[in-house]
């Protein structure tokens, strides 16, 4: 049976499980559409968050992020985790207490106006649509890669099968299909590093791996009882590339952590997973649990990018940096597996036969290339991507994993996206529809409203990914920008500020908006339209790149948002109730009968 | 009231405490700090590398286990557990 077959078989099995679950878990009502029911145990709430925060980007490309820079992209790990914190201490129990539906519905209701409400949901819809749009576009390469179907054509599919288990099931249907897309994912991330690990350092656990010792017998000149991560030092800086463990600029990388960090826990779209347990406890609980499943991810992800680097040197440099490289004809099947496919290309720039990679860019590779009579690196492509795709190749894993690692990328790209839709389309039918146009809408109703937003929203994805505006780069740092520069000052402050009113709410949350978007805007180009940026990134404010402003625009919101509520009244005594309230667990339960 | 005043103020030193320790786990011994403690030697590198690549997780979810521990205690030591 060839490859392709098998992907298909595996994928397809894949499928025919998350349309079980689907039919398993309708809903019912708009209790189990917004909130599967609020019965979700808070270990499966934890795993299910874990899918719906790792993507098919965290799949396919953090290995490769991490692996091509080394220590300083160490920021999107801690990034990425760290803001799980900020959830479980200063959000999530306490919005689980108020036991809604949605993140604009506890912006409404806790400062009293229909104004603060919408300029929630617009945050939201931005939020969510610019992330969506990732997604959507990586659920299409993972078909077009693993399946050889073309990109449209995987995202048509990709589509429908969200589409199916999202309109019927709501949070229900996606809370169970996470769980199951999250096993599928782990098992395929995890079984080709820890056979990489064992490869090279004898440790199953890749994570221990990476500060283990090398191997006996491995190629490359690899000297045995070394540590690893001075092996892959030692090669990289031979090659005139950067050494692996060095720092650049620790102010600018704690910086972006702390976007990462502030955004990571204003996501709404995983603000709501906490929704959906029984009681505030579980939601503490949970989000602990969220983080260990996506600890088991990503504290992988670093060993299985500095292995696979260190793999791919060794393979061209079979006989060490100092020795012949690698001769053409002598590649492993893997690399010319991959190399049809384009991620992989070389060129024999010098005519000898043999293929040199080093970097060609700085002083000390091009000194080795004098040394070596190089005429340009001959690895000519190398895709960050391939560190995780072509794993159970270099680890002479049977077809059945390969295939497995495309069921993992599929339904990572699929569980970001139906949690990103639910939170789009609970925005739209629940606070717009329901809050704000129609109040007397009846229960079937709202249900029914919610399944139209759901596929509005699943049509609007679909088209965004097959026409992808052309800053899809750059909208995910807006993203998370927006995220920590509006909805999570405002949502913490609603909880920790009994003072906070709804003039300063709104004000601040603005402040934040406008000033993160100008800054944005001022230099990627207005709405991010090539060539309208009015600066360039010679003139950053203080050196600070635009992915790294979060932190800034919160701080505005914060700073906005006190002064203008202490210039205004206080919010009325049922709102401080209401604080009073939501600070405290007991009658969380009660909420379930509503 | 009062009690519920206690009960707020008990989880706000909670959490300022393992804000702290968050911080310094990421921001200090992974990045800012690193520099001062590059002299201990962990696997082939220094001790802030394993910081940012794997202690900082370890210890945000040691953290939000430790707090969901103390919270629940705190909460039925008030009264205000369900």
């Amino acid at each position: 049976m060839d490859q392709t077959t098998l992907n298909f078989i595996v994928v397809g099995l894949s499928f025919a499980l998350y349309f079980g679950i689907a039919i398993w878990a309708r809903a019912g009502s708009t209790a189990e559409f917004y909130a599967a029911g609020r019965g979700v145990n808070p270990v499966v709430n934890g795993m299910a968050t874990a899918a719906d925060w790792m993507s098919a980007a965290s799949f396919i490309s953090m290995a490769g992020l991490i692996a091509f820079v080394g220590y300083n992209n160490s920021l999107f790990l801690m990034g990425w985790t760290g803001g799980y914190v900020l959830m479980a201490m200063l959000l999530a129990p306490y919005l689980r207490k108020f036991g809604k539906y949605t993140v604009p519905e506890f912006v409404g209701d806790r400062y009293y106006s229909n104004t603060a409400r919408v300029v929630a949901v617009i945050c939201l819809i931005v939020i969510s649509v610019t992330y969506v749009i990732g997604q959507m576009s990586g659920a299409g390469v993972a078909f077009a890669r693993f399946l050889e179907v073309d990109r449209d054509t995987g995202l048509y599919i990709a589509g429908a099968v969200v589409f199916v288990y999202a309109v019927l099931g709501g949070m229900k249907g996606i809370t169970y299909t996470q769980v199951a897309q999250y096993c599928v994912l782990i098992i395929a991330y995890t079984i080709p590093a820890i056979f990489i690990s064992l490869q090279l350092t004898g440790n199953p656990i890749p994570g221990l791996g990476l500060f283990s010792s090398m191997n006996e017998g491995l190629p490359g000149a690899v000297e045995a009882g070394v540590p690893l991560l001075t092996t892959l030092d030692g090669l990289l800086t031979d090659l005139g590339f950067n050494e692996y463990t060095a720092t650049t600029n620790p102010w600018l990388m704690a910086l972006y952590t702390l976007s990462l960090m502030i955004g990571t826990a204003g996501l709404p779209h995983v603000i709501i997973r906490f929704f959906t347990v029984p009681k505030v406890a579980d939601a503490r609980w949970s989000a602990g649990w969220a983080l260990v499943f996506i600890a088991l991810l990503y504290l992988t992800a670093p060993a299985v990018g500095a292995m696979a680097r260190l793999n791919i040197i060794t393979t061209m440099w079979p006989e060490g940096t100092q020795g012949e490289a690698v001769a053409q004809e002598d590649l492993p099947d893997w690399f010319n597996t991959w190399e049809v496919t384009g991620l992989l290309g070389t060129d024999d720039l010098n005519g000898d036969g043999r293929i040199q990679y080093y970097n060609e860019a700085s002083a000390e590779g091009q000194a080795f290339a004098e040394a070596n009579g190089l005429e340009g690196n001959e690895l000519v492509t190398f895709n960050r991507d391939i560190l995780v795709l072509a794993n159970p190749e270099i680890a002479n894993l049977p077809g059945w994993v390969i295939a497995l690692i495309a069921a993992g990328g599929i339904a990572a790209a699929l569980s970001t996206a139906a949690g990103l839709l639910l939170a789009i389309s609970s925005a739209i039918s629940h606070d717009l529809i329901k809050s704000v146009m129609n109040p007397g809408i009846s229960e079937k109703g709202e249900l029914l409203a919610a399944r139209i937003s759901m596929a509005g929203a699943i049509v609007v994805a679909v088209y965004l990914g097959l026409n992808p505006p052309g800053f899809a780069a750059q909208v995910v740092a807006l993203a998370f920008g927006l995220a920590a520069a509006t909805l999570f000052p405002t949502l913490m402050m609603g909880i920790f500020s009994k003072r906070m009113n709804s003039a300063g709410a709104i004000a601040g949350m603005l402040a934040g908006l406008i000033s993160t978007c100008l800054y944005l805007f001022l230099y990627l180009g207005w709405f991010f339209v090539p060539g309208t940026n009015m600066l360039d990134s010679s003139q950053y404010l203080f050196g600070i790149p635009p992915t790294h402003f979060g932190p800034i625009g919160a701080l505005f919101n914060f700073g906005v948002a006190f002064l203008v509520s202490r210039a205004t009244a206080e919010p009325p005594q049922e709102i401080q109730d209401l604080v009073e309230s939501v600070r405290i667990p007991r009658g969380a339960g009660g909420a379930l009968a509503k | 009231m009062s009690e519920n005043n206690a009960y707020w103020s008990a989880n706000l030193r909670l959490v300022t405490i393992c804000l702290v320790i968050w911080a310094l786990a990421s921001y200090g011994f992974a990045i800012l700090l690193r520099p001062l403690i590059s002299g201990i030697e962990v696997g082939g590198t220094d001790l802030g590398f394993w910081f940012a690549q794997q202690g900082s997780i370890l210890v945000f979810l040691f953290l939000i286990f430790f707090y969901a521990w103390r919270m629940n205690k705190i909460d039925r030591d008030h009264g205000v557990d369900e």
